[in-house]
């Protein structure tokens, strides 16, 4: 595993728990929108902390990366990023990593993309990559967040819905009593699965759900219940 | 290069910072990670086969996999993504004891373990016999839950748990040392967790 020194370049708050690192490296090497890397933390008795997050950038951003680490209870590394890290710290990240949750070669579609929370990361580098590489790709995006603020990144994704490119867009908000316009409530069923994949114009060939294991344990059994076969169906879910 | 502000948060005494490798931390809780939905195999459907390359040596049904003789392992386990986890307590069928009910010795040095839902990973051949790995099928003295891998999954403590397959339904000996699932995709293709062999090149 290759590992340098990425200096961190911005912070930006996206949510009450989540926040976007920018990392500059010194070299940046090429990835797939999908892919994580994991940075690593050293104190100064050699004790090491290790953990994946996932690139929210797009593959065609490359004078930085961008990680929206979710500030989790307990969490060793989570909450040294939102209580201590600041601009120009450095701090070490790997090379990418990852060849299966990643965007397929070519341009094979329609793409469900099924998010929960802060698993929309690798979705935001999706959409970006849909919007910045002009792939015609058909992509959906059903996104699940407990009140609008978790939404996050909905302004941008909404700009890219807008840009009418075949990015579409399906929210569901499970806390929210009065969700905005346009936004529905309550946890993902099985219409809200129909739905979306009857907003694609023609059959799946890839689904993608990312979140924490119920979520993703919840999404997933609907997706194969949908009639999806389960080898179209990839899993990425929040271990610690 | 130490981080600025970082001191960690070290896990508990001495003997627990001993047991655990490089770059893990302890947790007490069983986080559960997939590539895909968790397939939902019927024990009534479920069938274990042996294999020498192509050609299958033996298969048991569940009742007949059951009937084999039924052993404990309590060991520590360690997952890539950096957690692991003290005395999980697993019961089911030694590797040794699947290959003596086959009457077979292995026959070539690489085994391929399969999964229902079409996974694969690759363990050297000494690491499953000698005592070192079961085909599990209950764990805390209850059946394997389906997300944890149930009906039976494979366990190779002493490597990286992405090793102990889930929904495991055979074993194939290979000629050649072929990479499974995770191991084609950057994955270490042995993955010992006390030289930190995480990644392809570690």
């Amino acid at each position: 595993m290759r590992w340098q020194n990425g200096t961190v370049t911005r912070i930006v708050r996206r949510s009450p728990t989540v926040s976007s690192f920018f990392f500059k490296l010194p070299e940046f090497i090429p990835f797939v929108a999908g892919q994580h890397v994991s940075v690593r933390l050293t104190a100064p008795d050699g004790y090491r902390a290790q953990r994946s997050y996932s690139i929210a950038s797009a593959p065609e951003e490359t004078a930085h990366i961008e990680l929206a680490i979710e500030k989790l209870v307990d969490g060793e590394v989570s909450a040294f990023f939102h209580e201590v890290v600041e601009v120009n710290d450095e701090i070490e990240v790997s090379e990418p990593i990852g060849g299966y949750f990643v965007w397929p070669p070519g341009q094979e579609g329609p793409l469900l993309l099924i998010a929960g929370g802060s698993g929309v990361a690798p979705f935001i580098s999706m959409a970006r990559h849909k919007l910045l590489s002009g792939l015609d790709t058909p992509v959906l995006l059903l996104f699940s967040a407990r009140t609008h603020q978790d939404l996050l990144f909905r302004d941008e994704l909404a700009e890219i819905v807008d840009r009418r490119i075949g990015f579409d867009l399906l929210a569901t908000l499970t806390r929210d009593a009065d969700p905005p316009a346009g936004v529905r409530k309550g946890r993902i069923d099985a219409a809200m699965i129909a739905e979306a994949i009857g907003r694609l114009p023609s059959a799946l060939h890839r689904v993608y759900v990312c979140g924490s294991n119920p979520f993703v344990e919840n999404a997933a059994q609907l997706v194969v219940d949908a009639g999806v076969p389960p080898g179209l169906v990839a899993t990425e879910r929040y271990g610690v | 290069m130490a981080t600025r502000g970082f001191t960690g948060r070290r896990s508990g005494s001495d003997e627990t910072r001993d047991r655990l490798p490089p770059g893990q931390f302890l947790e007490h809780g069983f986080p559960v990670l997939s590539a895909g939905p968790t397939p939902r195999v019927r024990t009534e459907d479920w069938m274990f086969t042996l294999k020498d390359g192509v050609r299958p040596v033996k298969s048991w049904t569940w009742a007949e996999f059951n009937a084999l003789p039924q052993s404990k392992m309590t060991r520590d386990i360690h997952c890539v993504t950096t957690w692991s986890k003290f005395d999980t307590a697993w019961e089911g069928v030694m590797i040794d004891d699947i290959l003596g009910d086959a009457f077979i010795e292995p026959p070539t040095g690489f085994t391929l373990a399969h999964s229902f839902d079409g996974y694969t990973t690759n363990v050297p051949t000494p690491d499953l016999v000698g005592g070192r790995a079961m085909v599990a099928l209950r764990y805390e003295g209850k059946p394997i839950t389906a997300d944890h891998g149930g009906p039976a999954r494979l366990l190779v403590p002493h490597l990286y748990f992405w090793k102990s397959a889930k929904w495991i339904n055979g074993l194939q000996f290979t000629a050649k040392d072929e990479l499974g699932f995770w191991e084609l995709r950057g994955y270490h293709r042995y993955g010992d967790p006390w030289k930190e062999q995480r990644y392809t090149n570690d």
